[in-house]
């Protein structure tokens, strides 16, 4: 961490610049028994560089929290990093299925799944976002999800309506992937917000991993497009593939072809076959960047040609 | 007479459901093959809502997403924003028709998408509500859309995931839901309404060579029968759109 030198004039500073490696951020901001909201949805703009850094340096006890959860909850639960996940839905999908580890552990009560619904989830991180205790919705009335929570019924004050009270939660650390963003943490995302922009909100602390980092020049010309002001963020992480093998919108694909491996590795040896995983392609690994050069640069090309097709 | 898969029936079912001229809440899969059907063919001003805040788009043919959080969802859209507001727009009140898959339905059209067995001490858990809940409380009119199993179709469910119509009658508006509950649950063997008053499952419909014992067997609560009519076949031109739309049977095979 540097202090930016004295502003010329016209040229103020926007205090502390927060570039770091994913090593530094991951081991000053993430301890042992943390909540980590984890930011994108299932297998879109996840946070992997940082998600895998957190397993490299084996923090355990942890809880995550996310929209929906993929296969990286089942990493954390499988090696025993995380012991509670909270989301509206984990699985995979599609022809790789559900998340049998998480099926495994739950059903065995070694691991918490704590179900809200999708709209729970994010008024829970809305709540936390704007710094009041609890946000009223009507999702989940009438539903067993309410004795599994901690949501409860309320009677509205103003129309003495039927209501749910969602509780607010600020994560000890959101991990978030992101287009880009400049020194001082103004953060762009391109496409689809997923929940981001409320955990970063509600978080306690913010760890952003970018696509580029920008000059704040840049930033400044396109001042709409930031969704995270640099006061909420902690480190900013350069990651360029930062989410792959997700997806990054505008960017590039999902690494299909990936994710049928890992699911034949599931499918074949249950967690095991998770941990085998998580050894050779999380601790093998120096770092991101290694993980990235385990792929082909036509397969990571190929990733990039749907953009063209779709967008 | 061109032969269908069971998917395909489905699908091309669904698709009738929905009028032009509205918003739908699609999840992946069946549902959205079944919006993007209707759009291609009498539905052309159809708006799809995806939950991962997407609004609008024109999905590609061959290339459906495997998940509401990819850009496979997002060709031409009119809107990108996030799941909150997405979810937000629905309890407004703004969309017209959810479709929900289900693990187990009870008679009442109430959904199980989280436990089979006892949740404390569940024989499988299942992947959770995702959008489901959200879905059966704010869409102003609920399809339920599933094959037709006798494990599905449960005397009651292990847990109440997505609110159908609770115990009957009153019960939702009672519980605090102004908007929605099921209308329609439509299987490969039949469409079932529900008794405006008694708000059970009544079967309406059955698809081509169905008869009423076969929906009675494949169900495991007591079949109430209303006024049935046999639904029509799958048209040569709605298999065509679908099998364009789906090229490697993805979802339909």
């Amino acid at each position: 961490m540097t202090v930016a030198t004295g502003p010329a004039p016209g040229q103020e500073s926007l205090g502390i610049e927060k570039v770091m490696t994913a090593g530094r951020a991951i081991e000053t901001l993430v301890a042992d028994g943390a909540h980590l909201a984890v930011g994108g949805c299932l297998y879109s703009r996840t946070p992997m560089a940082l998600l895998m850094e957190v397993l490299r340096q084996r923090r355990t006890g942890l809880t995550l929290s996310r929209s929906l959860a993929c296969y990286e909850a089942e990493m954390f639960l499988a090696v025993g990093a995380a012991d509670t996940v909270e989301t509206a839905w984990m699985g995979f999908g599609g022809r790789w299925g559900m998340a049998s580890v998480m099926r495994e552990r739950v059903e065995a009560g070694t691991a918490t799944f704590n179900e809200y619904s999708h709209l729970g989830i994010a008024m829970r991180y809305r709540a936390g976002a704007m710094g009041v205790p609890f946000l009223p919705m009507r999702s989940m009335l009438g539903s067993d999800l309410v004795d599994r929570t901690d949501v409860t019924e309320m009677t509205c004050p103003i129309t003495g309506e039927r209501l749910i009270a969602v509780p607010a939660v600020q994560p000890d650390v959101a991990l978030i992937h992101a287009h880009r963003g400049d020194a001082y943490g103004n953060v762009q995302i391109d496409g689809y917000l997923h929940m981001d922009f409320d955990i970063a909100r509600a978080a306690k602390h913010v760890i952003v991993s970018v696509e580029d980092v920008i000059d704040h020049a840049e930033i400044m010309r396109h001042p709409d497009r930031t969704v995270i002001p640099h006061f909420a963020v902690d480190a900013v992480v350069p990651a360029t593939h930062g989410s792959y093998p997700h997806e990054l919108y505008g960017v590039h694909d999902a690494n299909m072809d990936h994710f049928d491996d890992y699911a034949e590795r599931v499918r074949r040896d249950g967690t095991a076959g998770v941990v085998a995983y998580v050894d050779e392609m999380v601790h093998g690994m120096a770092d991101h960047a290694a993980f990235l050069d385990t792929f082909t640069v036509s397969e990571v090309d190929r990733s990039h040609d749907i953009v063209k097709d779709l967008l | 007479m061109t032969a269908w898969t069971t998917q395909e029936l489905i699908a091309v079912s669904a698709s009738r459901l929905l009028a032009d001229d509205k918003v739908v809440f699609a999840g992946v899969g069946m549902p959205l093959v079944a919006s993007v059907l209707a759009k291609r063919l009498h539905a052309p001003n159809l708006t799809i809502v995806l939950e991962g805040g997407i609004v609008g788009p024109r999905i590609r043919p061959g290339q459906l997403p495997v998940s509401t959080n990819e850009m496979r969802c997002a060709p031409d859209a009119a809107m990108l924003t996030d799941i909150t507001d997405i979810f937000l727009l629905a309890q407004r009140g703004y969309y017209d028709y959810g479709f929900l898959g289900t693990a187990q339905v009870d008679q009442f059209g109430n959904i199980n998408t989280s436990f089979i067995g006892h949740p404390d001490a569940p024989k499988v858990r299942l992947p959770g509500t995702g959008g489901a809940n959200d879905i059966a409380t704010s869409c102003n009119e609920v399809f339920i859309v599933t094959t037709h199993e006798r494990r599905r179709f449960v005397e009651t469910v292990d847990f109440v995931t997505s609110p159908g119509w609770l115990g009957g009658g009153d019960q939702r508006r009672e519980a605090g839901l102004p908007l929605g509950g099921p209308s329609t649950v439509l299987t490969d063997l039949a469409r079932f309404t529900f008794d405006p008053q008694s708000r059970r499952m009544v079967l309406t419909g059955l698809q081509p060579g169905v008869d009423v014992d076969t929906v009675q067997d494949n169900t495991g609560f007591e079949v109430i029968c209303g006024e049935i009519s046999e639904l029509e076949p799958p048209k040569d031109r709605e298999l065509s759109v679908v099998r364009a739309i789906d090229p490697d049977r993805a979802f339909t095979g």
